[in-house]
């Protein structure tokens, strides 16, 4: 049976996981209980600094205890730390301060709250900075991984991840988990669906309802949005000649945008973007949000049908 | 204290040293700009009388090892003002003389604002005004994990402080307590356009860091004097964090600069420029 967890819930995992180095430090911004750092809180007060709504100080203190040798995760709603581009920018990325920022509840997927709610830009605001690593993880136990793995990156990141719990993909001692590397969770030659975030357990779904129609498609977490796996994209290209991407944020400058930029430039493949269509989401369920804006399981293999000329 | 010659002077020897140090980096100031055609004069002369008083007898750093990791820090988040920095960089033997001919040079590493991947001493990225007291708040937090005594001072613009995010890190750095935090304000009343009251009025500036919890001491920031006891005020201030308001001139010891805000972010000509050096006593 399939188990279900939320991505949030690995990034407090990590946290403690990683409560052995004494330069860790968590900042939180109100939101702890929701980013799951309270977790951290509740074992070690004295190393989580409160900054209260306070995004844009979050960022900056974090900078400065980077700046004096601190290993700082500093955590808020994805939309939240959008408020902060500017210091994350400036303050951040330009000195290329390490400091790793995680963004929970990213994406439509968030729900009920509202468009307010919904970061559908973070992954490509945050591809667009120099320095800056981009993750958006598909579930728990790999979000848990690459936040461990992020103590000893000596740049700063950004991971997105989400509210909802969604299918566990990965069993806890998966050893093909690495920052850069995507993960090719399913063979097949017929198309390539790459897929971040809680799109991937959609994407294996829509996967195995295109086998029952005769196509087989390879399905990859793209967890890295940056730097992107090239090689790995390259090869899908080659073996599968058609690219479908898939995610939860909009289709302009996310994974769909890595993508075909680096296709367009070096291997010219044809390819579909699932994705926000350039508008903003409403208040509804998960599933609904996904149905409303044309991003779940049956879009993905609309999409997939559409390149393959099969419609 | 950087500078060992300075060791031992009493209060009036100090002042006639500190003024004559001002001086000479007013004069870089000038020449900087007018080299580089671009820049900030007029913050620049309205600060250095506070950098020099700081530099030379309060920040403990190491000209040659800038990187000291038990360093006190200063964080100039006004980073417009860099001629200033870079110009008491210079005096207390960071960088040479010689790179302030760097300044906004490509390839230089005198960037136009702050920049600490670039220059030696320097310990904040500055350029976008509001951030620097937040960093300092990091800084502060850091000395605090590490059990040190090192202090962080963080300098300010008076226009600057009108972005929000200095008022979430005023709050923050009472929250937290932040007794070993310093802030230099430096009021100049004028900002990019024009005067600070035509643009956002402050009105009581003392009376909001006050309600904030914070210590507040008001002096006159080119009285060599009153910066002494300042910096001293600062550093023995054990229950809070402190802020200096210093009062000070915008363009300071140029005559057609001072009060002008058309010299906010504008280089003299050649006759300005001999006049203004001229007026520095070169």
């Amino acid at each position: 049976m399939t188990e279900l967890a939320a991505s949030r819930d690995g990034y407090g995992s990590a946290l403690l996981s990683m409560s052995h180095d004494s330069k860790l430090v968590v900042l939180e911004a109100d939101l702890g209980k929701s980013t799951k750092s309270c977790w951290f809180r509740e074992k070690y007060p004295e190393r989580t600094i409160s900054c209260g709504i306070g995004e844009q100080n979050m960022m900056l203190v974090a900078a400065g205890l980077a700046s004096s040798g601190f290993k700082p995760f500093a955590s808020t709603f994805a939309i939240f730390t959008e408020r902060a581009f500017e210091q994350v920018r400036n303050g951040i990325c330009r000195p290329n301060l390490p400091v790793h920022i995680c963004g929970s509840h990213g994406g439509t997927h968030t729900g009920t709250d509202g468009s307010s709610a919904q970061s559908i830009e973070d992954l490509a605001i945050y591809r667009s900075l120099p320095n800056m690593v981009v993750m958006h993880p598909c579930d728990d136990i790999s979000t848990e991984i690459l936040t461990s793995k992020l103590l000893d990156l000596k740049s700063p990141s950004y991971t997105r991840t989400a509210r909802n719990k969604t299918p566990r993909i990965y069993s806890k001692d998966d050893s093909r988990i690495e920052i850069g590397k995507g993960v090719q969770l399913r063979n097949g030659s017929d198309v390539a669906i790459i897929a971040c975030g809680v799109m991937v357990s959609k994407s294996l779904e829509a996967a195995e309802l295109l086998s029952d129609k005769g196509i087989e498609a390879a399905v990859v977490d793209m967890h890295t949005i940056k730097p992107l796996d090239e090689e790995l994209v390259k090869r899908l290209a080659s073996e599968c000649k058609f690219i479908v991407t898939v995610e939860d944020h909009s289709v302009i400058g996310g994974l769909g945008g890595a993508v075909a930029e680096y296709l367009s430039e070096n291997i010219p493949t044809r390819m579909r973007r699932v994705g926000v269509r350039d508008r903003f989401g409403e208040s509804g369920q998960a599933e609904e949000m996904l149905e409303l804006l044309k991003i779940s399981t049956n879009d993905i293999i609309k999409s997939v049908l559409e390149i393959k000329g099969m419609v | 204290m950087v500078l060992s010659r300075l060791n031992g002077l009493d209060d009036d020897d100090l002042v006639i040293e500190l003024n004559e140090i001002a001086r000479k980096c007013r004069v870089e100031i000038i020449k900087m700009v007018y080299r580089a055609q671009a820049g900030h004069p007029g913050g620049s002369l309205s600060e250095i009388d506070l950098l020099t008083a700081l530099y030379s007898t309060q920040l403990r750093v190491k000209p040659d090892e800038p990187d000291w990791i038990e360093r006190d820090r200063f964080i100039l988040s006004k980073g417009h003002a860099s001629p200033g920095m870079y110009a008491i960089l210079a005096e207390m033997g960071f960088i040479q003389h010689s790179d302030l001919e760097s300044y906004r040079v490509l390839g230089g590493i005198c960037q136009g604002h702050v920049d600490m991947k670039f220059t030696p001493g320097v310990d904040f990225s500055a350029g976008s005004l509001g951030m620097g007291l937040s960093f300092g708040i990091g800084c502060a937090i850091a000395s605090k994990f590490d059990n040190s005594d090192r202090e962080c001072y963080v300098m300010l613009g008076d226009g600057e402080i009108q972005e929000g995010a200095v008022w979430e890190a005023m709050m923050a750095a009472k929250h937290h307590e932040l007794d070993n935090l310093n802030v230099i304000l430096d009021c100049n009343r004028i900002q990019n356009d024009d005067f600070v009251e035509s643009q956002m009025r402050m009105f009581n500036i003392a009376d909001k860091w006050l309600s904030f919890g914070w210590n507040v001491k008001e002096i006159d920031g080119h009285n060599m004097y009153e910066i002494i006891d300042g910096m001293r005020w600062l550093k023995s201030n054990k229950d809070a964090p402190s802020v200096l308001i210093a009062n000070t001139i915008k363009g300071k010891g140029v005559s057609y600069m001072e009060n002008n805000p058309k010299f906010h972010g504008a280089a003299p000509n050649e006759e300005q420029y001999e006049l203004a050096l001229k007026e520095l006593g070169e």
